[in-house]
């Protein structure tokens, strides 16, 4: 581990002047659950840490006619308790349950998750399918991201080398909709996803026909995607057991898995295939019990 | 009335309290003042011929205090010795394991060392080393090792064997050939003849505490070591013999150890750590990160099996044939021999044929992993079983009822059995609730496997102190590991009739103790509790000659209860336990020191059986464990709370290995040297583990009992497998059992059934 510089801002506006210095290499501290193993080792090795939990902005929750604002430093455990997400983003309450463990998830957050950009990260698929924003800032301004063009690679997302995220805006979800998020696993928990699947239907309630469909995939590329060609089975049709297995089939063609000790490329897909059915189950018992 | 007070009884841990409160003491707590911080630069090639080291940058940095490497190694006078007890390795290779001479053997081989005053510095020195490799290909399993043109490791091998030698050397350190009775008669005789084979993957102990110890060399060379081993005398005997030190000028201290499972016999960096403080002339210390713990520790050998099995229609097993192949990573010395060993131990049979092979690699040299090969080959044996059993259209249990060992029957090493008790742990499973609780539906299936295990005894000591206050002490140097300081004060309470509270219980360093060996290999509670006994009875004999004398009376004629010594011949001559104590310290003979020592107990042989319900998700190949039963002779379970643990604790460790565990190599390197993708249970993994104890008394020995902490390792993928075997209807035959290679199996059965049916195969 190397030696480095430890800053906790108390406001957006010290943290921009630490950003600003020429010769930083500054790394945000969320919950610290990927940097500090990351830091120690070796294999970040930042000249700064700036833990920016202090900061009002970051920890922030709420939800208005916007939709849902996740502060970047907003814990795990505290946007599932938040009882706007628990009703109206289940999958993304579900996906921030799953990361790690009770312990993890105290510290953890979906802003460090998607920061992280780490083609496994849980929450991702989830704020995919939600169609979320991520609001980034620096000394030079806030701009804001469609949340799929922020992952870039493993590891690497949008934002410059001075800015650092605020949050994240999640627009309310439309009508007669459902969303959920599964994930495989070896183990039952401290583990990391072999594959995951996001899926969110809006479904007319009266002709029953799909609206919309949008399923998002974890750990089968270098960044999380859309699986399109299995959006357009079910758009425009009433979703039955047939199309819910074709479009399983068809997720597999968004999923460009590789090999390794977690799982080879075959069954990265096969999971896709079983995931993306069960998830899409999942929706319509959601909306049928509703 | 039972028959004993304190044992058999759940007693609190002696060191409950400092446990729970984080007062122990482990071995990195260790501050003493001007301690150095070591680092090790390990290997990045598998396999490589060092050509040059230049440590001249790191030196010069600021801080540092010493460098070392092979050019440091004292010479050796040519004695050889060997260490490891149950995975044994010479002193010459023991030599080139903690630091590599002139070649590198695996990822992670230690190259230098370096003492700094911290341990950033330290870091940092040894990204300043300089060193001048010429790369060799590597050898990366052991079928890659017996080929013809296969890279050698060691120029110098031949392998170990009481057949004839090869001409050239070669990869393969030990041949062991063995039959007992006719093996190709008893297959003509049989019936029924089945043949699998099997694989199993490297594991590691994954002990939670990384090895750590610190050394203080003094102006004279008397080495002072704090480390959390298995045995504090092994330890000095290996420093001794390869840093060719006096063994009484080695003082090695035990701290609490954080687990170890045969892991912590063998010396890795303490040799290195006393080399840097005699070089620095100050205390050094060394903390082992878990990315070298994984790469350059000693995990279990995976292993590689051939099995036939023959019967009779009646279900009676006439020959076995096992042949079997050892990956020992890079120095000779795996665990063949006792694989063979346990390999049909269950079972009564009337000729067996074994072929054994181990051979090196370019991996980390394996070590003993609680019953050390026994895992891999049970898998292999009981599966065959299984398939024969199946065969032969009986059910497990009944199968293993026709066959079990007993009394007086054939070890595969051609010794007897003394009193064992496999029909016992049987008879048990046929009147378990699990056994007899319906476990049904889809993708629902049942297992059952046996295990053995045959136990260390080993050479043991122990001291039991009479206080003034009439209160005892049992001092000794033995590690303890699994709450033996806990079955010690129960011992010595039992022995001297008096209160838990009264006995307090010492475990010192090699200075102020006698020889003890280790704590592993089952052996502790089994031969190590003898010596507690002995040194109990020895304190009490002679409190009782002293109350004779006080009494005046023969010693012969003294009675003792429950602190209270009086005349046979007129009870109301009696004195008290406490004034003999006291008495100690001002007249007569002097102060009261039991002393029991043991050498050379026979074997006390294990044996388990074990049952395991699965529930497999068909279309990820997820296998859920949901019920496990594990049925155990204990001989006598001094502690069962201990017992317990320890069981639950293997089969915990066993279905690890069976369901998740596995070394992940790719071209020599280790890619999952880490928790994350090194996958042990976690608590949501295993179900609650139901424990039955059963006790046959072991032949030798006081109290009857059995060493208990290995066997309960040995059955559960067994177990497991044939469980997913009647979830499903496939067999698996390699370790791990992941979601992966599950689903694969499923799917190959599904596609093979759908023409085979058409045919009418049965
Ligand atoms: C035991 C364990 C289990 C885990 N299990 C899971 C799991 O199941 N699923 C999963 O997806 N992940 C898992 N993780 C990974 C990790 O916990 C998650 O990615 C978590 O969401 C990261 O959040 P954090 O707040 O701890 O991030 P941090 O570690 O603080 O930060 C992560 C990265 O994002 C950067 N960053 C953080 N905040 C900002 C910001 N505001 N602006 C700019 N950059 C920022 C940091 O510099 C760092 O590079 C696990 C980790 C551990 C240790």
């Amino acid at each position: 581990m190397r030696l480095f510089e430890f800053a906790a801002p108390k406001s957006l506006e010290e943290a921009y002047k630490i950003l600003s210095r020429a010769d930083a290499d500054v790394r945000a501290l969320a919950g610290g659950t990927d940097l500090i193993d990351q830091v120690h080792q070796g294999r970040r090795k930042p000249s700064i840490v700036m833990d920016i939990k202090g900061i009002p902005e970051m920890k922030r929750l709420a939800f208005d006619r916007e939709g849902l604002h996740i502060g970047a430093g907003a814990s795990c455990t505290d946007i599932y308790n938040f009882p706007p997400v628990k009703k109206n983003y289940i999958s993304i309450a579900e996906s921030a349950a799953l990361v790690g463990s009770v312990q993890i998830q105290n510290r953890a957050g979906i802003g460090g998750n998607i920061c992280n950009a780490a083609p496994s990260a849980d929450t991702a698929p989830s704020l995919i399918v939600h169609n979320a924003r991520v609001v980034i800032a620096g000394p030079k301004g806030q701009r804001v991201l469609p949340i799929e063009q922020f992952f870039l690679g493993p590891g690497q997302n949008a934002m410059a080398k001075d800015e650092i995220l605020l949050g994240i805006v999640v627009p309310p979800p439309p009508a007669s909709s459902a969303s959920h998020y599964l994930r495989f696993i070896p183990r039952e928990e401290m583990d990391i996803a072999v594959a995951g699947v996001a899926s969110m239907v809006v479904i007319d309630p009266k002709s029953k026909v799909c609206k919309t469909a949008r399923i998002a995939l974890a750990s089968v590329a270098p960044t999380p995607v859309r699986a399109k060609d299995a959006e357009a089975v079910l758009e425009g049709h009433v979703i039955n057991e047939a199309l819910i297995r074709e479009a399983g089939e068809k997720a597999i063609n968004a999923a460009k898995p590789i090999t390794d000790v977690r799982g080879s490329i075959e069954y990265r897909k096969e999971l896709v295939k079983v995931l993306t059915r069960r998830t899409l189950t999942k929706c319509l018992e959601t909306l049928g019990n509703r | 009335m039972p028959k004993y007070k304190y044992l058999g009884k759940a007693t609190q841990k002696v060191d409950a309290l400092e446990r729970v409160t984080g007062k122990a003491a482990f071995g990195a707590d260790i501050h003493l003042p001007g301690m150095l911080h070591g680092k090790v630069l390990r290997s990045p090639h598998p396999h490589a011929i060092i050509k040059a080291i230049d440590y001249g940058m790191a030196l010069k940095l600021e801080g540092v205090k010493a460098v070392v490497t092979s050019k440091d190694l004292p010479s050796l006078e040519d004695a050889r010795a060997s260490f490891g007890g149950e995975v044994s390795i010479d002193q010459e290779h023991l030599r080139k394991l903690f630091l590599a001479h002139d070649k590198v053997l695996f990822e992670g081989h230690p190259i230098a060392a370096v003492a700094a005053t911290s341990l950033e510095i330290a870091e940092q020195a040894l990204e300043l080393i300089k060193v001048e490799y010429e790369v060799l290909p590597p050898v990366e399993d052991a079928f890659k090792a017996m080929q013809p043109n296969a890279p050698l490791l060691h120029p110098y091998l031949y392998p170990k064997t009481l057949g004839q030698k090869p001409k050239n050397p070669g990869n393969v350190a030990t041949i062991m050939f063995h039959e007992r009775g006719d093996a190709e008669k008893g297959f003509a005789e049989a019936d029924v003849v089945v043949e699998e084979s099997f694989e199993t993957a490297m594991v590691h102990q994954v002990y939670i505490e990384p090895q750590v110890d610190a050394a203080q060399v003094e102006e004279d060379g008397k080495v002072t070591l704090w480390t959390a081993n298995q045995g504090i005398f092994n330890v000095q005997s290996q420093l001794s013999s390869i840093l060719n030190i006096p063994l009484g000028s080695i003082n090695v201290v035990p701290m609490e150890i954080g687990g170890g499972f045969g892991g912590k016999i063998i010396t890795y960096v303490e040799s290195l750590t006393i080399m840097l403080s005699q070089k620095a002339g100050r205390p050094v210390k060394m903390v082992m990160s878990r990315e070298e713990v994984f790469k350059a520790t000693g995990p279990g050998s995976p292993g590689y099996f051939t099995i036939k099995v023959g019967a009779k229609k009646n279900g009676k097993i006439t020959a076995a044939y096992i042949k079997m192949i050892h990956d020992c990573g890079a120095f000779p010395g795996g665990p063949t021999p006792m694989a063979s060993l346990v390999s049909f131990g269950p079972y009564n049979i009337p000729s067996i044929k074994v072929d054994g092979y181990d051979v090196v690699t370019n991996k980390p040299r394996v070590q003993a992993y609680r019953a050390p090969g026994g895992t891999p080959v049970n898998f292999s044996v009981e599966s065959t079983m299984n398939v024969l059993a199946d065969k032969l259209g009986v059910d497990p249990l009944k199968f293993r009822m026709q066959n079990y060992a007993k009394e007086g029957d054939y070890m595969v090493n051609d010794q007897r059995y003394n009193r064992i008790g496999v029909k016992a742990v049987l008879d048990r499973v046929v009147s378990s609730s699990h056994w007899n609780t319906p476990w049904e539906g889809p993708n629902r299936g049942r297992g059952m496997a046996l295990g053995f295990w045959i136990g260390a005894a080993g050479t043991s000591s122990a001291l039991v102190l009479i206080n003034s206050d009439g209160s005892a002490t049992g001092v000794s140097g033995q590690v303890d590991l699994t709450g033996t300081r806990t079955s010690t004060q129960q011992i010595i309470a039992e022995e001297l009739q008096m209160p838990l509270e009264k006995v307090n219980v010492k475990v010192g360093d090699t200075d102020s103790t006698p020889y003890t060996m280790g704590s592993f290999g089952s052996r502790t509670t089994y031969s190590f509790g003898t010596a507690v006994y002995r040194a109990s009875r020895d304190a009490l004999a002679q409190m009782k000659a002293r109350a004779a004398t006080q009494l005046k009376v023969n010693p012969e004629d003294v009675e003792y209860a429950e602190g209270r010594f009086w005349s046979k011949k007129d009870p109301e001559k009696a004195v008290s336990w406490n004034e003999v104590a006291r008495s100690t310290i001002t007249r007569g003979e002097g102060v009261v020191t039991g002393r029991g020592t043991v050498t050379g107990l026979g074997h006390a042989p294990e044996f388990t059986a074990q049952i395991a319900d699965v529930e497999v998700d068909p279309e990820t190949g997820k296998v859920y464990v949901k019920r496990f039963t594990a049925i155990q002779d204990a001989g006598l379970a001094i502690n069962p709370m201990q017992v317990e643990g320890q069981i639950q604790g293997g089969v915990t460790q066993g279905i690890g290995w069976g369901m998740s565990e596995y070394y992940y190599y790719d071209k020599g390197k280790l890619r999952n040297a880490s928790f994350l993708d090194y996958r042990m249970p976690t608590s949501l993994d295993v179900p609650m583990i139901d424990i039955e104890i059963v006790e046959v008394p072991a032949s030798e020995g006081p109290y009857g009992v059995r060493g208990v902490g290995e066997v309960s390792i040995v059955p559960p993928p067994a177990a497991i497998a044939e469980a997913i075997y009647r979830a499903t209807g496939v067999r698996m035959n390699k370790l791990p059992m992941t979601p992966e290679a599950v689903l694969w199996a499923i799917k190959t059965k599904d596609k093979e059934r759908e023409p085979v049916a058409a045919n009418g195969d049965s």
